[in-house]
């Protein structure tokens, strides 16, 4: 048995505990909003937030998040929109989509340590691909909410 | 305004009262419950129209969504004409299965050559108008007045004397009943949103996680397959041994087929880490002496001979390379390439009660119905196919390899099947952008005038691939080389096919990716042996081409051509002509003292002509424009022992957030009937501007992709 918190809510796993965190999530949980992309680590579809860091969870184990609280996109925001799902609408971020949920808990997590990144902690913290070039919409994203931020 | 006779959009009118309509909408998590039977009391109009009693009006989109923005862009076209509340309208995909059994009601469900909005622009705007025109009649006869004394607005028709009004929800079931005559359609001076910026309908379901891709699909009693694949492309399996996985937990079967084995779990993770284990044996013979030094030889080798055919020869070249007082040649290489969609190929597949329900995310629906009925021996009007968002596509997705492999695997298994590819199967499952290899000569008179010009390309042929034997010339290998927009007096221009053990098939902007490349360096080596400005010495050239050189013009003041920059930078320019749409760029680019690039910034001029959407179409710019610089600087395939070596994205790298230029995208628009393609004509110009802008920083020339091969360093 494993123990952790997803999305707030305190659950207790049978599953092997060498699966990756994203195939429990996807395959026995269904929250299916964390995506697949590369299984190394490399691409960062699969990203959530496991105690507010960004971690990739195809590379992590159940066993390794036994007891900590990961957070993923359905579970993002209790009511409504988080501020950045916000900003990604306002900008028009996404295209195809697919790599959109990895890019957002990426950007969360950002922010949460860095309330108004520069350019530069924006390239360093956002890794992850997108095939579909949205690259500058991310970025212009990430400072609306920095800046809306620091204006309330 | 453009006449349109009833028989123009017969098919789309036909209504099918009483068959079976998609009842979802956008795919989203909760209601991807294909096939219900339509509920709601509305009425259709035609295939991609039916308005419903709350007056909220359902639009069909018969092209795919892979990010590209057409399920907000096409129904965008059909409100227009049909004076819709944008508010009111709900999207939906159109039903392959529907489209096949209806003569080919939706006309083409194809989506490639970046040609959404320009080939199915027409239809749609008719197809929005003739249902006006059935409202209007509908809400005249209910007047009893003549149709002239009614008109269309905003989601209602209004009676012009005596301002009654009948909302589109109230006219509906009595429009379904009625036929009109020849309707006109609007020409771009008179739309009224189109060409305004509209936010996509598909975004909100992309930032929380419940937009539904093929990958997605939950069916009950499904398992899932993870397959392994010859890793020489083409070897087949020899023998597997199924005792050394099959107490796995979860193991369910293996399913094998020629050129690999599935292994059935469970769980995804339990049939991907046995698959990993499962001893194969595999046949592959001379197949596994294959690598890129040998294709790069037997390119070379072409290059030389003279094999091949003549596409264009013009005036006296033979003469001419003898008399020229100088003459310079070159030879430009491009790799194998993949798509990489960061969604790695994936089918789901259900068999029951004599007919198959596959989930994919598909390009080109028809073909995929095709190939399932095929493998599976049912009817085509038995196939129902239920197509996905796509995380992306880029061509690779208008194959349907992995759809025939999952309906394969589901076939053997007997239960609702999920086929996934890991990333490693996806990346060596070829289908690969061409290898490509192409050889210029130019000669100069003593006033340094260019005379005379030769090109010989050589290419893996996709069409080959897809017949074998045949004999004539793939049309996609020579674009942008047969017709190039430079007037040169004498020339000739020559192709032969050379095809590997590898399969190859379309990618982004297809053979305009590799052509352009070649060409646009070409050309400015030429600029260089004419002792011209790049620019200049196009413009030269483009005499009889009017178009570029405005967009040229445009360049050269958005970009500030003449500003020289800092030492270690240097602007680069491109410009190419592909799917009716002209892109020009410059690229500014820097070289750091110890040979680390950026590309700074990309100033990108775009005539396509008209606009539908431009907020969307500034996306699929950029997005082009990454997509084409990923290949530049780093994307390529090599071939060792007959095995693609970069099978992750770890090797096969991409541009990411750190590599991004500052982009500006100005769009040139000449109006008029011109309605060019925008999801790939910003692709082909990237390599050869930033390529042009090193060579200034450098002094060397970048003749084969990707830069990342190239020790860089400031020219002394």
């Amino acid at each position: 048995m494993i123990f952790l918190t997803i999305n707030g809510q305190d659950m207790e796993l049978d599953i092997p505990p060498e699966t990756p965190l994203l195939w429990a999530l996807r395959d026995y949980l269904n929250l299916t909003g964390t995506k697949y992309g590369c299984g190394i680590g490399e691409c960062g579809a699969c990203t959530v937030n496991v105690n507010g860091v960004a971690t990739k969870s195809c590379t992590m184990s159940l066993s390794q998040v036994s007891n900590l609280n990961v957070v993923t996109i359905e579970g993002l925001s209790e009511k409504g929109l988080h501020p950045v799902q916000q900003a990604w609408i306002d900008e028009e971020v996404p295209q195809c989509g697919y790599c959109q949920s990895g890019q957002i808990m990426a950007a969360v997590a950002l922010l949460e340590t860095k309330s108004t990144p520069s350019d530069k902690d924006i390239n360093a913290a956002m890794k992850n691909i997108c095939r579909c070039g949205t690259y500058t919409k991310i970025r212009k994203a990430i400072h609306k909410v920095a800046l809306e931020r620091a204006s309330q | 305004m453009k006449t349109y006779s009833r028989r123009d959009f017969i098919k789309a009118s036909s209504n099918t009262a009483g068959g079976l309509l998609l009842a979802f909408h956008l795919p989203v998590l909760g209601k991807a419950v294909p096939y219900e039977p339509w509920s709601d009391a509305g009425s259709e109009l035609n295939a991609w129209l039916a308005i419903n009693v709350d007056n909220t009006i359902t639009i069909r989109v018969a092209m795919s969504e892979m990010g590209q923005g057409v399920m907000t862009a096409l129904p965008m076209i059909i409100a227009e004409e049909l004076e819709a509340d944008w508010r009111l309208v709900r999207v939906e995909y159109a039903d392959v299965n529907r489209h096949i059994r209806d003569d080919n009601a939706y006309g083409k469900m194809l989506t490639d050559n970046s040609g959404s909005v320009r080939h199915s622009r027409e239809m749609l705007q008719s197809v929005g108008a003739e249902a006006r025109e059935r409202l209007i009649k509908a809400a005249a006869e209910r007047w009893l007045v003549p149709n002239a004394d009614c008109y269309a607005d905003y989601g209602k028709v209004v009676n012009r004397k005596t301002r009654n009004s009948l909302s589109y929800g109230e006219l509906a079931a009595a429009a379904a009943q009625v036929r009109v005559g020849n309707i006109k359609i609007k020409t771009p001076e008179a739309f009224n949103s189109l060409g305004l910026p509209t936010p996509r309908v598909d975004v909100p379901a992309k930032v929380d996680g419940t937009a539904v891709y093929s990958i997605d699909i939950r069916r009950p009693g499904m398992v899932y397959a993870a397959v392994k694949h010859c890793p020489v492309i083409g070897g087949t399996v020899r023998s597997l041994r199924y005792n050394a996985i099959r107490n796995r937990p979860g193991i369910i079967k293996t399913v094998r087929m020629d050129t690999a084995v599935a292994v059935v779990a469970e769980h995804f993770w339990q049939a991907k880490t046995a698959a990993d284990e499962l001893p194969v044996q595999w046949v592959t013979g001379e197949l596994a002496k294959a690598s890129s030094q040998q294709f790069k030889k037997s390119f070379e080798t072409a290059l030389d001979g003279r094999d091949g055919v003549v596409l264009e020869e013009h005036g006296h070249v033979v003469r001419n390379m003898d008399i020229a007082e100088t003459t310079i040649e070159s030879d430009y290489v491009v790799p194998y390439l993949s798509h990489a969609c960061l969604e790695p190929m994936n089918c789901t597949v259900e068999f029951s009660d004599g007919r198959v329900d596959v989930w994919a995310g598909v390009q080109d629906p028809v073909a995929a119905v095709n190939a399932i009925s095929k493998v599976s021996g049912l009817p085509r009007n038995r196939v129902y196919l239920h197509n996905c968002f796509m995380g992306g596509g880029f061509g690779r997705r208008s194959q349907t390899d992995f759809v025939r492999e999952a309906v394969l695997i589901a076939m053997d298994v007997g239960l609702p099947v999920q086929m996934i590819w890991t990333r490693e199967e996806d990346q060596r499952s070829g289908q690969y952008r061409p290898m490509s290899a192409s050889r210029f000569k130019a000669g100069f008179d003593l006033d340094k005038k260019l005379i005379v010009y030769t090109n010989h390309s050589v290419t893996h042929s996709i069409a080959l691939d897809q017949s074998p034997g045949e004999k004539g010339i793939d049309a996609t290998s020579i674009e942008g080389l047969s017709d190039m927009p430079y007037r040169v007096e004498h020339r000739r221009i020559s192709h032969a096919s050379k095809n590997t053990n590898l399969t190859s098939w379309y990618w982004r902007s297809r053979g305009h990716s590799q052509n352009a490349y070649a060409m646009e360096c070409f050309m400015d080596e030429m600029a260089v042996a004419a002792n011209q400005d790049p620019i200049d010495f196009r413009m030269l050239h483009l005499r009889d081409k009017p178009a570029h050189g405005d967009v040229l013009e445009i360049l050269k003041d958005k970009s500030n051509w003449r500003k020289s920059l800092p030492r270690g930078s240097a602007k680069g320019i491109a410009i190419h002509e592909s799917f009716g749409t002209i892109c020009g760029q410059v690229a500014e680019v820097t070289v750091s003292t110890d040979g680390e690039m950026t590309v700074d910034r990309i100033v990108c001029v775009v005539d396509c002509g008209n606009l539908i959407n431009p907020s969307t179409a500034e996306s699929q710019v950029e997005g082009a424009i990454v997509f084409g610089l990923s290949a530049a600087r780093y994307s390529k395939l090599t071939v060792e022992n007959g095995v693609v070596l970069e099978d992750n994205y770890d090797l096969y790298d991409v541009v990411r957030m750190a590599d991004m230029p500052r982009i500006e995208v100005h769009f040139a628009l000449s109006g008029g009937d011109k309605w060019g393609g925008l999801g790939e004509p910003a692709t082909p110009p990237v390599a050869p501007a930033v390529c042009n802008a090193l060579y200034r920083i450098t002094g060397r020339r970048i003749r084969a992709l990707p830069i990342k091969d190239y020790l860089l360093s400031r020219r002394r």
